[in-house]
């Protein structure tokens, strides 16, 4: 008999006793909904940016029209010399009509110029599938267009977040936008730059993955601040 | 850095002596106290609604039993949602298993180099002794991880593996041992330099290794919790993933996973959620321009079937290894997590270890515990700790009870000559006549008790009955 076989015979040898009743999670947050006041765009918001400026991600709110602009301007700001982006993206057009200088599509397999990926860009920018307000959480959704390593390997993340994506909380984002029916190969969430504690509980930010997070948080002209 | 490092190994039988040396380190005792205070009021913070808590552990327990219940159903429907995603999955009994198939593999990409995310279940196997002795260095790539290995230690703490460790020390240790380092205190450059060392070998690695949080039957998902950013590293750049867990991480639907997840890093260090949430439901796809082009899965079960036989013990199973229980255990925070010699430190460990190697070498982590019943209170998926520290105290004195079979190690703590003491205590408390002459004898040779009385007088003074017995009082006031 095969390790498999042997591990399932003696659990399955082992049975319950007991068959516990199926969870009833929705139930659970949908009570929990019920006792908060009924959440509202603004709200959201509000709590979307407060709690990722907590994780030291920084929210800058922008227009459909001027998103291209601010990036722009942020890229300056913080010396990007290289921006590396989605080659066939939603947004690879309004990039490219935005006039960053050094921006760079993810053309290639990674294997071909893993080197350059590590060592000369700077920034990347990527999409987002929505956002969690609860938690102050970006949904990634990496896939052939916008690679897994745009958001990782460069030291500054730019991410563009619509503020119409905005979910109270991981189990509504997951529930309303149907994952279970597919994931891609690598779904993430993502709240603020990578950071550690490891020495001494100190908090260091840049641990592994980028250093800073900055979200262009994609709301209407009278919202923008 | 050489391609293997020495490990210390430390068995666990030797429990009582590392303890009485960890207790008189001031040093270690300072840094667990002050790391643990930390993170017991960081988790306080994020539960101020003491009523809520109580739900959420209701649903979690819930869920985690409800799993329980159905694990080979799960893990068979695990295996087949994997395979349909082009995941490769392996399973192994013992150790010695989980480490050929994950040896194997590297061998077949004749890598001379696996750069490894935070995994437990792989120091629990010992797979970086496994991967030396085959000429294939184990890189750890979590930042404590990397430290403790870098000076040839283990793991103190699940969640915070160099916990023991000052700034100073690491300060040291990366003067001396990473190339061009030079001697700094300050965090965000130790940081850094560690940073600049493990991208290099991100870059280089051909094999990623990770551990597993949960893993979806219903959708073929591997998920990983971490703050770094070495857990997405290892498994996303390298050509090859080897995901290791034990076989009680399966959960069943994407939709039980928010629960568990908002209670693991709430009662783990106190954050409503970690910097990533990595769902890894395959390999790299045609088309797609990054992930790695294999992908396998370890489902390890080592000593977990034990644990699942029998039901009380089953609960063990429901830990989803958030390390609250250590934080808030005072036996833990005083000895710290090397006292104890095994991968899993403090109460949890108390109760997994025995089943993972046996009660022959494990016998005296349950009787770590002041049974003040911290672990069981803060514990997100309810496991009933303190009864089964007391249930594997049990079973480590006496034989299997009638009709189960023995635990590895049954009754290796029994001594015949406690066994004998203890026979003559019941006949003597059996027969009142018996006891009668015992008390009148002892009351009146009082003055000869022994001074000194085995373990008892190490921190107590010495026991000695008393003048006369309540027996011989009782009766000469009704005399009166």
């Amino acid at each position: 008999m095969s390790a498999r076989d042997n591990i399932l015979q003696r659990l399955r040898a082992a049975g319950s006793a007991r068959q516990p009743l199926e969870p009833d999670v929705e139930g659970f947050y949908a009570t929990a909904k019920a006792a908060l006041p009924t959440s509202t765009r603004a709200a959201r918001i509000a709590l979307f940016c407060e709690k990722m400026a907590f994780w030291r991600g920084e929210v800058v709110r922008v227009t459909r029209d001027t998103w291209p602009e601010k990036l722009l301007e942020l890229c300056c700001a913080k010396g990007v010399t290289t921006l590396l982006y989605g080659e066939h993206s939603e947004h690879a057009a309004a990039l490219q009509a935005a006039g960053i200088s050094g921006l760079r599509p993810y053309a290639r397999p990674i294997d071909d110029w893993k080197g350059e990926l590590f060592g000369e860009i700077d920034a990347g920018f990527t999409s987002t599938r929505g956002g969690i307000a609860e938690t102050g959480t970006l949904i990634l959704w990496p896939d052939n267009r916008e690679p897994r390593l745009l958001s990782l390997v460069p030291p500054i993340h730019f991410a563009l977040l619509d503020a119409d994506k905005l979910y109270d909380r991981f189990f509504d984002a997951l529930s309303e936008q149907g994952w279970s029916a597919g994931l891609p190969t690598n779904a993430l969430l993502v709240s603020g730059p990578s950071k550690t504690a490891d020495i001494q509980v100190t908090l260091a930010y840049g641990a592994h993955g980028p250093k800073e997070l900055i979200v262009l948080l994609l709301v209407n002209p009278g919202e923008v601040q | 850095m050489s391609a293997t490092h020495e490990l210390k190994f430390v068995p666990a039988s030797e429990f009582r002596e590392r303890s009485a040396t960890a207790v008189g380190d001031a040093h270690l005792r300072q840094s667990f106290r002050a790391a643990m205070d930390f993170l017991i009021a960081r988790r306080a913070a994020q539960f101020p609604d003491l009523a809520a808590l109580e739900q959420q552990r209701r649903l979690a327990e819930q869920i985690r039993q409800y799993t329980l219940a159905r694990l080979p159903d799960l893990l068979e429907q695990l295996e087949r949602k994997l395979t349909a995603n082009g995941v490769q999955v392996h399973w192994a009994e013992t150790p010695e298993q989980a480490n050929a198939i994950i040896v194997d593999i590297a061998r077949r990409h004749s890598t001379r180099l696996v750069v490894k995310g935070k995994s437990m279940v792989s120091e629990e196997v010992e797979l970086n002794h496994a991967l030396a002795a085959a000429g294939i260095e184990a890189l750890e790539s979590d930042m404590g991880e990397y430290i403790v290995q870098l000076d040839g230690e283990k793991p103190s703490h699940i969640i915070m593996p160099a916990i023991h460790k000052t700034k100073q020390q690491i300060a040291r240790l990366f003067a001396a041992k990473v190339p061009g380092a030079r001697y700094t205190e300050s965090v965000d450059e130790l940081i850094g330099i560690g940073r600049a060392v493990l991208r290099e070998k991100f870059r280089a690695a051909e094999v990623g290794l990770s551990g597993v949080n949960f893993a979806v039957a219903e959708t073929g998902t591997l998920c990983l919790v971490e703050n770094e950013g070495n857990g997405r590293m290892c498994t996303t750049v390298p050509d090859v993933h080897i995901a290791i867990t034990g076989i009680e991480k399966v959960v069943e639907k994407l939709s039980h996973v928010p629960p568990l997840f908002g209670l693991l890093t709430r009662s783990a260090t106190g954050q409503a959620i970690t910097t990533y949430f990595n769902m890894i439901s395959g390999p790299r796809k045609a088309g797609e321009k990054d992930g790695p082009r294999e992908l396998h899965l370890v489902l390890v079960d080592n000593g977990r079937t034990q644990a699942y036989r029998d039901e009380q013990m089953r609960a063990t199973l429901q830990c989803i290894r958030c390390g609250a229980c250590m934080n808030h255990c005072p036996v833990y925070t005083r000895i710290g997590g090397h006292a104890y010699g095994t991968t899993y430190p403090g109460p949890i460990g108390g109760i997994i270890s025995p089943h993972l190697l046996g009660l022959a070498g494990t016998h005296a982590l349950p009787t770590a515990s002041t049974l003040c019943g911290a672990c069981g209170e803060v514990c997100p998926v309810r496991i009933p700790i303190p009864d089964l520290l007391v249930r594997l105290r049990n079973e480590a004195q006496h034989d299997a009870r009638p009709g189960r079979p023995p635990l590895l190690g049954q009754g290796a703590a029994r001594s015949r000559l406690a066994d004998a003491i203890w026979q003559g205590w019941a006949a003597l408390h059996a027969r009142p006549t018996l006891y009668r002459a015992y008390a009148w004898l002892a009351t009146r040779l009082r003055a000869l008790t022994p001074s000194r009385q085995s373990g008892w007088t190490l921190s107590r003074t010495p026991l000695k009955p008393a003048p006369r017995s309540l027996h011989e009082l009782l009766a000469a006031r009704k005399k009166r």
